[in-house]
């Protein structure tokens, strides 16, 4: 049995109740922000007042029907995943030959990874989006994918490298040893030891994906619009819709995205990003 | 191929496993590459006129040349605000304590809000007759309604709280790396708080909050949906994203389109070339914030 040890209590100081206050009235604001959503997606009308004069569910069953609401989800789910997959399947053979070989020119190729990610999706979108109607891909799914996967396959091969690099090359010599071939050292031993990496990327590229705006706006048709587009759409056209239906699609978004954070959580420490941490031991 | 050459250009890395490269670069230059560069063709090819007349229409042009201040006015503040608001929280975050996830996570859960939701309750919350304007005139600080949306602040307040998450969690996650050790060994040899944050901590932390910096720069940089709903897209919050748009899909002009997509991108990175300048001249060891 360990004897509990009396910590001295962390000093906090005007300084930090600073912060805190800071944080405090942040999120405060926050939450009464994310509230008057939810409240107004549910009320009957809301002018004026504290709070609306009634409640009802029917701003659910109207967005759902009117918006076509199941068809968009789906249509976000199979861009998403598709998205996810073929990143993946180009995007982590990249990083193995990013982290494992130097060679001339390799300067090029990450200075190619890189652009995507730093410039704004507009930029590219619009050019982007002009190339695929010339070639009659826009308005379509496939043109929908193919758009999100411009930022999405680098974003796959940034993360994939360092993880990849980790890996000690002796490990896959000892394969080559006992007689494995290049495909069997990558299916055998590489994907299980990537495992952990591959699902971190993978969810955050699905994340990142059901959030992208821009692009998908951009080369969307009627048929392929996700939910965010679609959101946005019946948003900028306001008085068409009632205001509370729209709201209660945000709402619907907001809690898919939270859903998929929570299960993006579970497999990735967010600290760890970037940095290996390392935590005082406890004591 | 010879064995004499296959293994020379092994000498030099160049062998079989960077056919593993081969689909992932082939897609970038179809998808990316291509279609940049078709941009920057047509931008030179304008409706009328020579070679660069879309670049002087632009720059002669007010309402055009004008959006690029009003996209920095946006992105740079929102960039600053949401790194040096994480610099604090994330200092007082770092250590082990009870509660640290459950922090962590509710600061980022504004990532899941999306920039419409965020928006519609801008509008909802600090509307003329919002629970926020409500409050403050019921406890006497106005007189009437405090005008925030549809206009700036709208916009700003939009782009804080989608994009200080990301920055939260990158400076977190620096702040993180950086080995605890040395803090102690700086209180060993008599350095007081306020010093070892400012000798030791920020020196190390720096290079990470310029990669911060840069990433939030991006994010806040090419707002366009925040812009149109909560802002003033035909005025003050007409930014460069708004002005693209509306020359590709309002005007069916998609050479001016490209130009000011162009212009977009060349003024983002300008802004990450200086930062980034200015980051090459800081300390990156091995011990820092790993911001190498």
């Amino acid at each position: 049995m360990s004897v509990p040890i009396r910590r001295p209590r962390r000093r906090g100081g005007p300084y930090a109740w600073i912060v805190w206050g800071g944080v405090a009235f942040f999120l405060v604001n926050l939450l009464a922000l994310i509230l008057s959503v939810v409240v107004d997606s549910f009320a009957t009308s809301w002018f004026g007042d504290w709070l609306p004069r009634g409640f009802t569910m029917r701003w659910y069953a109207e967005a759902w029907d009117e918006f076509g609401l199941g068809d968009v989800l789906r249509v976000t789910l199979v861009v998403a995943l598709a998205v996810v997959l073929v990143a993946l399947a180009l995007g982590v053979p990249a990083a193995y030959a990013l982290a494992r070989r130097t060679f001339p020119g390799k300067r090029l190729v990450l200075l190619l990874l890189l652009l995507p990610v730093l410039l704004p999706p507009i930029t590219y979108g619009i050019p982007l989006a002009t190339v695929l109607y010339k070639f009659q891909l826009a308005g379509s799914m496939a043109g929908v994918i193919a758009a999100n996967l411009v930022p999405a396959l680098p974003f796959v091969v940034l993360v994939m490298t360092p993880f990849i690099e980790q890996i000690d090359t002796t490990i896959e010599s000892a394969a080559r040893m006992c007689g494995a071939g290049t495909r069997q050292v990558f299916l055998r031993v590489l994907v299980p030891l990537l495992v952990p990496g591959i699902l971190a990327a993978g969810i955050l590229v699905l994340v990142r994906t059901v959030a992208m705006f821009e692009l998908t706006f951009l080369v969307a048709g009627p048929d392929s619009q996700t939910l965010v587009v679609a959101l946005f759409s019946a948003a900028f056209t306001p008085g068409i819709r009632a205001a509370q239906a729209i709201d209660a699609m945000a709402v619907v978004y907001t809690m898919l995205s939270a859903a998929l954070l929570a299960v993006a959580l579970m497999f990735v420490n967010p600290t760890q990003i970037v940095a290996q941490v390392k935590e005082t031991p406890v004591d | 191929m010879t064995t004499g050459l296959r293994h020379r250009l092994a000498e030099r890395g160049v062998d079989r496993v960077l056919l593993l490269l081969v689909p992932a670069v082939l897609t970038l230059v179809l998808l990316f590459l291509y279609p940049m560069l078709y941009g920057v063709g047509l931008s030179l090819q304008p409706r009328t006129g020579g070679l660069l007349d879309n670049y002087r229409a632009f720059f002669a042009d007010p309402y055009q040349s004008g959006t690029i201040g009003k996209t920095m006015r946006l992105a740079l503040p929102a960039a600053l605000i949401n790194v040096g608001a994480s610099v604090p929280i994330a200092y007082r975050l770092r250590g082990r304590f009870r509660g640290r996830r459950l922090l962590t996570a509710i600061l980022v859960l504004p990532v899941t809000l999306g920039t419409v939701l965020v928006a519609d309750g801008l509008l909802r919350y600090l509307g003329p007759k919002g629970w926020f304007n409500r409050v403050l005139m019921a406890i006497g600080l106005v007189d009437e309604p405090v005008r925030l949306i549809y206009n700036y602040w709208g916009v700003l307040f939009s782009l804080v709280i989608t994009g200080f998450p990301f920055a939260f969690l990158l400076v977190l996650s620096y702040m993180s790396g950086i080995d605890p050790t040395l803090e102690r060994a700086a209180a060993t040899l008599g350095a007081g708080p306020w010093e070892r944050v400012r000798r030791i901590t920020l020196p190390l932390l720096a290079p990470g909050l310029a990669t911060t910096f840069v990433l939030a720069f991006v994010l806040a940089f090419s707002v366009f949906p925040s812009a149109n709903l909560v802002g003033e897209p035909a005025n003050e919050t007409r930014v460069m994203a708004i002005a693209a748009y509306d020359a590709a899909f309002e005007k069916y002009d998609y050479s001016m389109a490209s130009t000011v997509a162009v212009l977009m991108g060349v003024f983002e990175l300008v802004v990450i070339a200086l930062v980034l300048l200015w980051r090459g001249r800081l300390y990156t060891g091995s011990t820092g914030g790993k911001g190498a």
